[in-house]
């Protein structure tokens, strides 16, 4: 391919598909937690009394923290994209900061959380773990597992997000041209919507 | 236009995507590309690369084959290669192989575009398929083994074995990450980037089929990465999922294995049959019958393909009821395939047809692909399937479905398109008597499976009776005809690139699609101008000459 003609290629802008591109690909992500979804719902049907005693471990307090903290950083992108297209570079950049460490905190808490259950022994393979009934074992299981990707989820979200920092600062995202950013923002819902799904399963079903 | 620059060439013509003109020259023009037809090159390496590696392993397998007892491998590394063979076979070699070879190549073409929706993406896409299929080959020369627990990864053989598991099971989901990626970007291209006129009906039969498979890649590959990449974590971190001994469930597994695998199969033919729907109006010269069916029916088998899936676990003792209607939908996707089978047949009837390879190749995936379906037919029968379960008639079925469906389809492509895509003819004459190898040594390979599956010989199996010895022996026969038919084939092919007689036409075979419109081999952006649509992509007169030059798009 020329050079020339790469200009010609990369020129060529349409914003709505790369919009529906990205929707394409979260409904591929979707799929991807639904699988886990269905594993979940599955194994609570079979072992509905395990699963009830299991999520009495939750740490609560953390758990809401963390809710609030990803909602919060989901209007906070919102917000940046609205001051984006505006025209208000300075507090798009602002915003989209403020969300980058919203994400921060959120893996913080989940840090100690972690760390916590790790001491109580909950860990699996852990002699504790795996003295107790299947249906806690698998409780267990699933907690590490979802909420583990779901965490691998929002450290990519971060790092989209430090690239659409870097890019604002450049002016590649500008007013004029700022799709780059509204998908990283629905990335970002993404992971977002998927806590609002596993708080309540993991941490309310007492 | 951004080519008026370039120079032409002695013939008046522009040059070729294959010649290099930005600023790379050389291997980095080719694997920094992000040229459509370009990267379609890239996956045509990889692609028929791999396929030389699953041939040889298969034919390993039908050598050791021969007697009852050992012949040339022990058990364990007989294990080891049937796993193999079908893990290259199916994820690397005939998932990817259309969309990815020709689907990049002629998509953007034939619905007027200069190139996919992402290019960028595109590669990335190859980089992915390369990295998965290195890891596949590095889980065969480490030491620990490749994989031994047969493509399908069953619990607990896949959380329990010693061997390479976790390189096999990753490069299955960053293959599975490349195909949703490919799957997208054909998608958005399909809906964004259609040329003025070409409306959704306009378009050729295999794009509606790239379109039907393109939502399956999205769809339904997510759900076999995350079982995968649960077998992995249950590897690694001892995490309680699918093993019994910790409340796991193993056949929840084999449930979400195959909600993917399942409609994966449809990832394989369904392209294939969108290449057949091209091949066959332009030798018979009639325009394509029912095309509006052939379209819907696509659609009709990614909808019906993605709730059949427990019918691969009718022996595993599911509910009656769960059974009953698993069985019924099972009966009922075949329509929609014989849909299609039908309107080819319809469209040869009356037709002058040619019988150049590509046709034979097209006419050999539906009399193959028809003894595939049906004995799959046979196999959602609930009482037959039980007896069935596990024998050498599926694995017959299988291969009917998939060696004599995409594979077939995909040397039908190979000599419809070849010519199109490096601007040289291959020899006509030599190219049937491979044809004739192939089709001759499948059947004598393939056939005997189904009639030793039905007395009951077992899959996968090292050690068989002696009854069934004979039945090996020929089918080991076939295998050795058939190879001699590809290597003919290859040779012949690869042969033509260098010597073949050069094609300076744009339209080769009479076809009516726009990829018949540009120059041979196309240019960097396909098009000098994007064109504008008026015709429907089939519209010969009856029996006769293509109408082609009353509508030149150039």
């Amino acid at each position: 391919m020329t050079t020339e003609n790469e200009v010609v290629v990369h020129a060529h802008r349409d914003d709505v598909g790369a919009r529906m591109g990205m929707w394409l690909f979260l409904l591929s992500e979707f799929l991807l937690f639904g699988g886990l979804f269905l594993m979940y719902s599955i194994y609570r049907y079979n072992h509905q009394h395990d699963f009830h005693i299991a999520a009495e471990g939750m740490n609560i307090f953390l758990g809401t923290a963390n809710t609030i903290i990803l909602l919060t950083s989901s209007l906070t992108m919102a917000l940046a994209i609205t001051a984006m297209q505006k025209g208000n570079k300075i507090l798009s950049l602002v915003l989209q900061i403020v969300t980058f460490l919203f994400g921060l905190a959120f893996l913080v808490n989940k840090f100690f959380e972690w760390s916590a259950e790790f001491k109580e022994g909950n860990y699996p393979g852990s002699p504790i773990l795996t003295a107790k009934p299947s249906g806690q074992i698998l409780y267990y299981g699933l907690y590490y597992t979802m909420v583990g990707l779901h965490g691998v989820h929002v450290i990519v979200g971060m790092t989209i997000i430090a690239f659409m920092i870097r890019f604002t600062i450049k002016g590649i995202i500008n007013k004029d041209d700022y799709v780059k950013l509204e998908n990283a923002g629905l990335y970002w819902h993404l992971v977002d919507i998927i806590w609002i799904f596993l708080f309540p399963l993991f941490y309310l079903i007492t | 236009m951004s080519n008026s620059s370039i120079a032409l060439d002695g013939n008046g013509k522009l040059p070729s995507y294959l010649i290099d003109q930005g600023k790379r020259k050389g291997l980095l023009a080719w694997l920094l590309s992000t040229d459509h037809k370009r990267i379609a090159i890239l996956y045509m390496i990889g692609v028929l690369s791999f396929f030389a590696v699953g041939v040889s392993l298969g034919f390993i397998i039908r050598l050791e084959l021969l007697t009852p007892q050992g012949t040339i491998i022990d058990a364990q590394a007989y294990n080891e290669i049937f796993t193999l063979h079908g893990v290259i076979m199916i994820f690397i070699v005939v998932i990817p192989a259309i969309p990815a070879i020709f689907g990049n190549f002629f998509l953007p073409i034939m619905i007027g575009a200069k190139d996919v929706a992402f290019p960028r993406l595109n590669l990335l896409s190859w980089y992915l398929y390369i990295i998965g299929g290195t890891m596949i080959l590095l889980s065969m020369v480490l030491p620990g083994g490749a994989a031994d627990t047969g493509w399908t990864f069953y619990i607990p053989y896949s959380v329990r074995t010693g061997t390479n598991m976790i390189f096999t099971l990753s490069a299955v989901f960053v293959l599975g990450f490349s195909s949703i990626l490919t799957g997208m970007n054909f998608l958005t291209t399909i809906h964004r980037l259609r040329a003025p006129g070409m409306g959704w009906f306009k378009m050729p039969l295999f794009t509606w089929s790239l379109y039907a498979t393109g939502w399956i890649q999205l769809l339904a590959t997510p759900i076999v990465g995350i079982t995968l990449l649960l077998v992995i974590i249950e590897r690694v971190f001892g995490v309680g999922l699918f093993d019994p001994t910790l409340g796991g469930d193993p056949i929840l597994f084999q449930h979400m294995f195959w909600m993917y695998s399942h409609p994966a199969v449809y990832i394989i033919i369904v392209p294939a049959m969108g290449v057949i729907s091209e091949i066959i109006p332009v030798f018979a010269h009639r325009t394509i019958f029912g095309y509006k069916f052939i379209a819907y029916s696509s659609i009709a088998i990614a909808v019906f393909g993605s709730m059949v899936w427990a019918h691969h676990m009718f022996a595993v003792g599911l509910s009656n009821n769960a059974e009953f209607i698993f069985s019924l939908l099972t009966f009922l996707v075949a329509i929609p395939s014989a849909i299609k089978v039908f309107n080819w047949t319809a469209t040869l009837y009356k037709g002058s047809i040619e019988l150049e390879a590509p046709m034979l190749y097209a006419l050999a995936f539906i009399f193959l692909f028809s003894i595939g379906g049906l004995t799959g037919i046979i196999q959602g029968a609930l009482n037959v399937d039980i007896y069935l379960t596990d024998t050498y008639f599926i694995v017959g079925h299988i291969h009917y479905v998939i060696f004599g469906g995409t594979g077939m389809a995909l040397f039908a492509a190979l000599h419809y398109w070849l010519p199109k895509m490096f601007g040289r003819m291959y020899n006509k004459k030599v190219a049937k008597v491979a044809f004739w190898h192939i089709f001759v040594g499948f059947n004598i390979l393939y056939f005997p499976f189904l009639i030793m599956g039905w007395l009951g010989m077992p899959r996968r199996s090292y050690h068989y009776l002696p009854k069934f010895q004979i039945y090996h022996i020929i089918a080991t026969v076939g295998s050795w005809i058939l190879v001699a038919g590809l290597l003919i084939m290859f040779i012949n092919l690869l042969r033509s690139l260098r010597t073949g007689e050069i094609v300076t036409e744009n339209n080769i075979w009479g076809g009516e699609s726009l990829e018949w419109k540009v120059q041979t081999p196309p240019i960097a952006e396909n098009f000098e101008e994007i064109p504008e649509v008026t015709a429907a992509p089939y519209e010969y007169k009856d029996n006769d000459e293509p109408v082609l030059e009353k509508e030149e798009v150039n």
